[in-house]
Parts: structure tokens; C-alpha cells; sequence
């Protein structure tokens, strides 16, 4: 490659944008910060795009492509550099991120109008896209690392953007605390790299990963690495058994939920999964566990989204639900099809959350379906939109979501068909809770209060401005990022029509499992294409006649199942048992031990008793002098009689 | 010749006399005078020494004759200027304080 892509723009952009905004935000008028925003977001879509085009329009294909700026660290033969790598994979991440990102600072300007602290808000944001970014284009594991902790830290601040609130004030705490533990691993597994290694350098390390055998017979350091890995990607990507702090990341703003929570960052897992692809592939049992994660995370996950009420964490358990699709794929060696799900998925999921922030816009500020109801007459566009997503999310065709989710099942399938019968049986509780979501909140007749009151403003989200007395429709600038992902998730998926997503990954995951799948036949293939499309179907008939038709139906359900759906509808108690067998006991020995035993016991106390020992000691000796000449002098003369009887008595032992 | 030992007992119950009427005299004039009774007890050990070794040759092995009759000179004047300076003082005291009692005298400042 002659000439440079200057790839260092497209994060650097951001990052300038959050540094003006950050600074001088406070004093700009809301107009300044938006602009400021969207220019410098969009610049980095823009050159995005350029990227794409030079690199499309290359007479020979330029990717991968390496830019170097600096050496990073050095240490004997050990270098990192500030680099940034660049291939079909980071391509679609990089078009995915920028491109849903920047559509969101869009909505956002709208969503957030009102807040106080308007220029905060953008400057996370932007600053979250600088961190995605580097975590996307990075050519090591540790300036990947970066971008990791780096979204992690935005998605705590932006979880916490409403920091008076006690609540978003914890769950911005459980979400950092959460990803700490997952990081533990990632970082663990980076130590086995270098170790081995010497390099974490992508290119570098899967060059000497390639001719490793895989690791069929017994678990080996491959594994070992795939696994520490994949305890990284499940605290990001919210897996079982770290997936606990995303419904709680839903305190976050709507546009935070729809970007960090949805789109892009949960979704830095599988992208690192499908980036270490060689060393899973040659490590089978890791693989395996990653499948598994994923499938039971799937099921387990869609499972509570029945349930939910809040229309946000609804949408929380079904991303957590689509993320474990993305892991199935993965874990059967289809990465390329987890990339793909991954991209659909931000295009249908994004529209989901930002038409439910348009709904929660539109209401006042409620989250509770069950006050929702009959909006469709009101807000006809975010109806027309979330429609188009949850046919998405379906998997009907010819919505984004059924081209991925069907490669991922057919892939399922060709792994091991109980993987195929869970995520089949998911994906109809997918379609059932996305239809009850769409009924409960389109459908039937208005349920909520029929003028708002601050009360229910739960999020901090004043609509003060103009007192209107029923649903709203969101303002233009709202329904434009709405539309635009909207023919996204329509159209999105066709890409992968032919396998021509798959292609155009080639030669990232130039795997001889990418063609396993063609020997089986298409006639199969669609058969498993006419049973995704059927489950999807009844999912919607079952939701339709339970949410629509017989409304009464899913109380008298409920009832009979007892303890069963009290148990589901308690998210199968999980943050309680996590409560009872991590929380408690460290706060309890941070406390009892920690805290009331070796701070205040040993370490107190010793300083302590130390002063109060000197002035004791002191107060005694104080007494001696009491200004009284002959009990001075009395100590002068017992003080002398004592040297003398000593000296005396050294004499008498001579 | 009347032995050492005996001038060393009577300079012995000369200063347990002077240190004794320190401790249970209250009246500092007396007080004073106790000094001096010490510093005589003193003083008559060192002539009392100086005599003696005179008399067994002490200055043949390096002994500085006189020095102890020196010594007691200097022991007079510096308790001949510490009386003209005390004496002032509890003067001073009594002014202040109209009492020379020092059980009542227990602090610097009035």
C-alpha cells in the first residue's frame, strides 16, 4: 500500500470532540455542543466510508492493512506499539460502530434535550466512540485492552449519567465491578500469550498459533488462553455467569441503552472471540464451552424476557438472549456467522431501544407496559419502526435478523443438532415476548394516566417545556435515526444472501469449517429455514391471542404455573443468589475482618494505643513536676543515693 | 595524726545534715544555710584528700599540688556569689509573695 488510509482519524475524531465538548461544554449553548458532536462523530463515519470506498476501489485488496505510529512499550524482544490493524472483520465493526454511533448522537440530540446536563451526556458519548473504536482497530491485545476498559469506563459513567439516582448510581457500580472480574480472565490469558509468545501482536501471535496442532486429545495452553478469553468476552458481552449487570445498565439514558447496551460495546466480546478465532479453533474444548455459554445464555435469558415488564428490560434480556446466539456461533466454529448476527443485530436492536426511548418520549417518561397500550394511533411512526425490528428479531423474512439467525442455526445444526433444538425453541420465545412487547405497548387501548405527572418522570426526563395532555410523537430529529435503521433491519440482512457475508470474511476466517455446510445439501437448509420461519409465526400467533385477542389469558396462565413464574419472573432469583454467596460474604468479611478487624483492631488500635500509651506514661511522669522545691529536691537526693549505693556496690564486687 | 576517715565521716554527716535540712526545712533562708553546710561537707573531704595525698607523696606520681585547697577556693567564691544572687532572689520572692515558705513557692509565674 502506497498511500496511508489514515486510519488514526477515525477514533482521534471523537476523542476531539469529547475533549471540546468536555472543556467548554459547560459554557456552550446546547446548539454548540450538538454540533460539535455530530460534526466530529460524523467525520469519523465519513472517513469510515472513504476507508471503505479506497479500500473496495483498490486494484489489489490492501486488507489486512497495518498502520504504525509508535513504539508503545519495549521490553527486551516484548514490543507493543500504538498501531492499528485493519481487515474485513474490523471493517463491518468499524462500519457497524461508527454507523449505528453516529445515528444515535443523532436521536440523542432530541432525547436529551432537555437534560441539564446536555454536554456531559455528549462528551461520554463521544468519548465512548474513541475508546470502540481503538478497541476495533487496535493491532495488539493490549491496545485492544484499552479500547475494553475504555468503553467500560464510558459505559459507567453514561449507566451512571444520572448519578443522584441511587439506583443508577449502583448499577453503573455492579456493571464496572461485573466487567472487573470478566477482565481478570481476558488479562490472565494475555499473560499466557506473552509468555508463550512473546508478543501480543495479532499478526505476530496467530502466526505462530497457525501451525499448532489442534489441542483434540487433552486440554492444553491453547485452551487454557481460550477459556481465560472467553471469561473476558462474557463479563463484556453480559454471558452467563456475568450477564447480571446489563438489565441493571437499563438505568442508563435510552440513546446509552440503544449504543453501549445493545449495539456496539456488549458486542466487544464476540468480536474478540471471532478475532482469536485461531486460537479456538485449535482448541476444541474451549470452543465447546463457549457454544454451550452461549446456547444456555440464549434460552436462559429469553426465558426471563417473558416475563419482564419494563420495556427497557425487556429488551435488556433479549439482547443478553441475541448476544448468546452470537456465542452459539462462535462455539460452532461459524464466526463469521456470529459477525453477522452481530451486525443485524445492532441495526434491529439499536432501532428497538431508540424506539422504545421514543415510546418512553412519548408517555412521559413510564417504562411499565402494563400503562402503555392503544400508542400506535399516537406515535405512528415509532409504531411502523418498532414493528419493522421486532419482525427483525423475529426472524421473519425478509427482516435483517432471519438471514443471521438462520445461518446460525443451520450452522447449530451441523455442529450438534441439541444446540439447533435450543436455539429453535429460543427463537420462538424471541418472537413470542418481541410480539407481547409490540402488543402490549402498540396495541389495544391506552392504559396510563391521561395527563403525565412528575412522577412518573423516573428518569430524570422533563417534557416541562409544553404541557401536553397525551402520547406525543417524537421530534423529527428522533425519527430520522429511527427510519435510516429501520431500512437497515429491513435490508440489512440481504447482504448475506449467497454467502456472500461469509465471502467477504473469507479471508479473515479462512477455516475449513466455513464449508463444511455445503456438503449437507441446500435442501436441508431450507427446510431448517421453513421451521425458523414457522416458530417465528407461532411466537407471534401465541402473543397475538394471548396480548390481543384474549388479554385475560396471561393471568390466569401465570397463576397456574405458580412458583414456577415467580421464580421466572424473579430473574430464577439470581442477583439474590449472587447477593447471598459473593456479595454478602465479601462485604461481611470486608467488614468483619478487613475493615472492623485488621483496620480498626490492628491498625487503629496499635496507633492509638501507641499515643495513648505515650500520654499515659507522660500524665504519670507530669506529676513529678509539681513546682514543689523538696520533692525535687527529694528526687535529687534519691536519684544521687541510688548512683552512690551503685557505685558502692560495684566496689564491694570488685 | 588524726586518720583521713575520720575527716571524710565528719564531711559525710556534715552534707547528710546540709541534705536533710534541705528536705524537711520549709523557710528558703534555711534552706540556704543547708546549702552551705553541704558545700563545707564537701569542701573539708577535699582538703581533707589533699592533705593525705600530700602526706603519702602524691605529687611524685603526677598529682598537681594544691589542687584540692584550689578546688575549695573556688567552691567559696562560687558559693559567696550564689548567696549574693540567692539572698537577692528570695528577697524578690518576698516581695512578691510575702512568704518565704517554699511549699507555697511551687510555681514560676504569679
Amino acid at each position: 500500500m502506497t498511500s496511508s488510509l489514515n486510519l488514526w482519524l477515525i477514533p482521534v475524531l471523537p476523542l476531539a470532540g469529547a475533549a471540546i465538548n468536555g472543556f467548554l461544554g459547560k459554557r456552550s449553548s446546547r446548539t454548540a455542543v450538538s454540533t460539535i458532536a455530530l460534526v466530529f462523530s460524523g467525520a469519523a463515519l465519513a472517513w469510515a466510508f472513504f476507508v471503505v470506498w479506497r479500500v473496495m476501489t483498490a486494484v489489489s485488496s490492501p486488507l489486512p492493512y497495518e498502520e504504525y505510529f509508535a513504539h508503545w512499550i519495549r521490553s527486551g524482544s516484548f514490543t507493543v506499539d500504538f498501531a492499528f490493524y485493519l481487515d474485513q472483520l474490523s471493517l463491518v465493526m468499524l462500519l457497524v460502530v461508527t454507523g449505528v454511533g453516529f445515528l444515535i448522537h443523532i436521536y440523542s440530540v432530541g432525547y436529551m434535550w432537555d437534560d441539564p446536563s446536555y454536554y456531559r451526556f455528549f462528551t461520554y458519548l463521544n468519548l465512548f466512540m474513541f475508546f470502540m473504536l481503538t478497541l476495533i482497530l487496535a493491532n495488539n491485545y493490549l491496545l485492544m485492552f484499552i479500547g475494553w476498559e475504555g468503553v467500560g469506563l464510558a459505559s459507567y459513567l453514561l449507566i451512571g449519567f444520572w448519578f443522584t439516582k441511587d439506583s443508577a448510581a449502583s448499577a453503573g457500580k455492579k456493571a464496572f465491578i461485573v466487567n472487573r472480574i470478566g477482565d481478570f480472565g481476558f488479562l490472565i490469558g494475555l499473560f499466557l500469550l506473552i509468555q508463550h509468545f512473546q508478543s501480543l501482536n495479532f499478526t505476530q501471535v496467530f502466526a505462530q498459533v497457525r501451525p499448532i496442532p489442534s489441542e483434540t486429545a487433552s486440554a492444553g495452553f491453547l485452551t487454557a488462553v481460550g477459556l481465560l478469553l472467553m471469561v473476558g468476552a462474557c463479563g463484556k458481552s453480559a454471558q452467563i455467569p456475568l450477564y447480571v449487570w446489563l438489565p441493571d445498565a437499563m438505568e442508563g439514558p435510552t440513546p446509552v441503552s440503544a449504543l453501549i447496551h445493545a449495539a456496539t460495546m456488549v458486542t466487544a466480546g464476540v468480536y474478540m472471540v471471532a478475532r482469536s478465532h485461531l486460537i479456538f479453533e485449535r482448541a476444541p474444548m474451549a470452543l465447546t464451552v463457549v457454544a454451550i455459554i452461549g446456547t444456555l445464555t440464549a434460552l436462559f435469558a429469553a426465558t426471563i424476557g417473558i416475563t419482564q415488564t419494563d420495556i427497557k428490560k425487556v429488551l435488556a434480556y433479549s439482547t443478553v438472549s441475541q448476544l448468546g446466539y452470537m456465542f452459539m456461533a462462535c462455539g460452532v466454529g461459524a464466526f463469521s456467522a456470529g459477525i453477522f448476527h452481530l451486525m443485524t443485530h445492532a441495526f434491529f436492536k439499536g432501532l428497538l431501544f431508540l424506539g422504545a426511548g421514543s415510546v418512553i418520549h412519548a408517555v412521559g417518561g413510564e417504562q411499565d407496559m402494563r400503562k402503555m397500550g392503544g400508542l400506535r394511533s399516537y406515535i405512528p411512526w415509532t409504531t411502523l419502526t418498532m414493528g419493522i425490528a421486532t419482525l427483525a428479531i423475529a426472524g421473519i423474512p425478509p427482516f435483517a435478523g432471519f438471514w443471521s439467525k438462520d445461518e446460525i442455526l443451520w450452522r447449530a445444526y451441523l455442529a450438534n443438532p441439541i444446540y439447533w433444538l435450543i436455539g429453535v425453541v429460543t427463537a420462538f420465545i424471541t418472537s413470542f415476548y418481541m410480539f407481547r412487547l409490540l402488543f402490549m405497548t402498540f396495541a389495544g387501548e391506552y392504559r396510563g394516566a391521561p395527563t403525565e405527572t412528575p412522577g412518573h418522570d423516573t428518569h430524570g426526563h422533563t417534557h416541562g417545556h409544553d404541557g401536553h395532555a397525551s402520547p406525543h410523537e417524537s421530534p423529527m430529529v428522533m425519527l430520522v435515526p429511527l427510519m435510516i435503521l429501520a431500512v437497515l433491519s429491513l435490508l440489512g440482512g440481504l447482504v448475506g444472501i449467497g454467502d456472500r457475508f461469509d465471502h467477504f470474511l473469507a479471508p479473515v476466517f479462512s477455516s475449513s469449517a466455513e464449508t463444511a455446510g455445503e456438503a449437507a445439501g441446500k435442501g436441508m437448509e431450507y427446510l431448517f429455514m421453513g421451521i425458523s420461519v414457522a416458530v417465528a409465526a407461532l411466537g407471534f400467533a401465541l402473543a397475538y391471542v394471548l396480548y390481543v385477542s384474549k388479554p385475560y389469558l396471561p393471568q390466569k396462565i401465570a397463576a397456574s404455573l405458580g412458583s414456577f413464574y415467580e421464580t421466572v419472573l424473579n430473574k430464577y432469583y439470581v442477583d439474590e443468589i449472587y447477593a447471598t454467596l459473593f456479595v454478602k460474604p465479601l462485604v461481611e468479611g470486608s467488614t468483619r475482618i478487613l475493615w472492623q478487624g485488621i483496620d480498626r483492631k490492628v491498625i487503629d488500635d496499635s496507633i492509638n494505643d501507641a499515643a495513648g500509651g505515650a500520654r499515659h506514661v507522660s500524665d504519670e511522669v507530669r506529676q513529678m513536676q509539681s513546682g514543689n522545691l523538696r520533692s525535687y529536691a527529694g528526687w535529687i537526693a534519691a536519684g544521687a543515693a541510688v548512683v552512690i549505693a551503685y557505685m558502692i556496690w560495684l566496689g564491694v564486687g570488685r | 595524726m588524726v586518720p583521713l576517715s575520720y575527716y571524710l565521716v565528719l564531711g559525710g554527716i556534715l552534707f547528710a545534715c546540709g541534705v536533710t535540712g534541705f528536705l524537711i526545712k520549709r523557710n528558703i533562708i534555711t534552706i540556704f544555710m543547708s546549702i552551705e553546710l553541704m558545700l563545707n561537707g564537701v569542701n573539708l573531704s577535699f582538703v581533707a584528700f589533699a592533705a593525705h595525698w600530700h602526706a603519702v607523696g602524691g605529687e611524685l606520681r603526677g598529682l598537681v599540688p594544691l589542687s584540692g585547697q584550689v578546688f575549695v577556693f573556688f567552691v567559696m567564691v562560687v558559693a559567696a556569689a550564689e548567696a549574693a544572687v540567692g539572698l537577692a532572689i528570695i528577697i524578690a520572692v518576698y516581695r512578691t509573695r510575702e512568704t518565704l515558705n517554699v511549699d507555697q513557692v511551687n510555681l514560676l509565674k504569679l
